[in-house]
């Protein structure tokens, strides 16, 4: 695969892995209304990333289906945050967060590609994007700055996220979060602080591979089934 | 599910520019802002509409049931109000 098809792996495995974490959340979410925008930000992260497989697939003969049911988990290339499992709600937010301030980036940078299949993608994505962000940076402002429980729930999930951050914090992306985090009354422990890293290389946090073992069993268990 | 103390909000959804805005449905919300967005996420998954309206429930006033007699059975028997005896224009879609 070439460079340039590496790395489009790495955001369409970022958004099928998250997306198939947000479909974790149909039927638990907080509330109804949730459950059904938790729903649509998966789909939209499993149309983006469809988009892109089928790229990555074509240059190598094989199909999107091949990539996303018949790889493991070392050959997935998804930032580790995207793995992540849902916890609380404050988790799957600040988790969101993160993952939405990279597509961000991912997507600004996609628009002005030369492919253009990739192209296309990434103009869809980019209002899609913009929806969740607005969805997720709500939702971290809510609750950071919300009451007791909600707050120390929310400083607990960006501790535990933020060492996860380096694979996909750039300088665009600390300015997008840093501002929302600091509206949530939430303290970050700085962007010099220690960070995970390992997707690059195949190395993943242990809960990817039960994740594709859900993910993938129905594709394989039933190699080629179509509805 | 824990929404008992999440305030009703009627949604209203134009479906496009020149219609008027409908009655949908309602959706629970903190806030008008994630009232929007709930409404959005609940009733436009399908391009429904291109304008969403909210409105407290608390503040619907509606008409009592029991007043249908006097409020709406002398309507029916007076045809002549409605603009049946006018030729509509193949390529008129809305009037």
């Amino acid at each position: 695969m070439s460079p340039t098809s590496e790395r489009l792996l790495t955001y369409a495995d970022g958004a099928l892995v998250l997306s198939h974490r947000l479909s974790e959340w149909m039927s638990n979410a907080p509330t109804m209304e949730e459950d059904i925008a938790l729903g649509n930000i998966a789909l939209d992260l499993l149309g983006q990333a469809r988009g892109l497989l089928q790229h990555c697939a074509a240059e190598t003969g094989g199909d999107e289906d091949e990539l996303a049911y018949f790889r493991d988990a070392q050959e997935f290339r998804n930032p580790l945050l995207c793995e992540l499992p849902n916890g609380d709600f404050a988790v799957t937010m600040v988790r969101q967060l993160f993952a939405d301030a990279w597509f961000a980036e991912v997507w600004a940078d996609l628009v002005t590609a030369d492919d253009p299949v990739v192209r296309g993608v990434a103009e869809k994505a980019v209002k899609e994007n913009a929806y969740h962000w607005r969805h997720s940076s709500a939702w971290v402002v809510r609750l950071g700055d919300g009451t007791e429980e909600s707050h120390a729930r929310t400083q607990a999930a960006l501790d535990a996220l933020w060492p996860y951050r380096g694979e996909v914090a750039t300088d665009g992306w600390y300015a997008r979060v840093e501002p929302v985090l600091a509206e949530a009354t939430l303290t970050t422990p700085g962007r010099d602080a220690w960070t995970q890293r390992g997707s690059a290389d195949g190395w993943h946090t242990e809960h990817l591979g039960y994740l594709l073992a859900e993910m993938q069993s129905l594709a394989r268990a039933h190699p080629g089934a179509s509805w | 599910m824990n929404t008992t103390n999440w305030p009703l909000w009627e949604v209203f959804l134009r479906s496009r520019n020149g219609l008027s805005h409908q009655h949908v449905g309602s959706v629970h919300a903190v806030d008008a802002e994630m009232a929007v967005a709930n409404a959005r996420d609940v009733y436009t998954r399908r391009g429904e509409g291109v304008s969403i309206w909210v409105v407290p429930s608390a503040a619907i006033v509606a008409s009592d049931p029991g007043d249908k007699d006097e409020l709406f059975e002398p309507a029916l028997d007076k045809v002549y109000r409605h603009p049946t005896f006018y030729e509509i224009p193949d390529g008129v879609a809305n009037i």
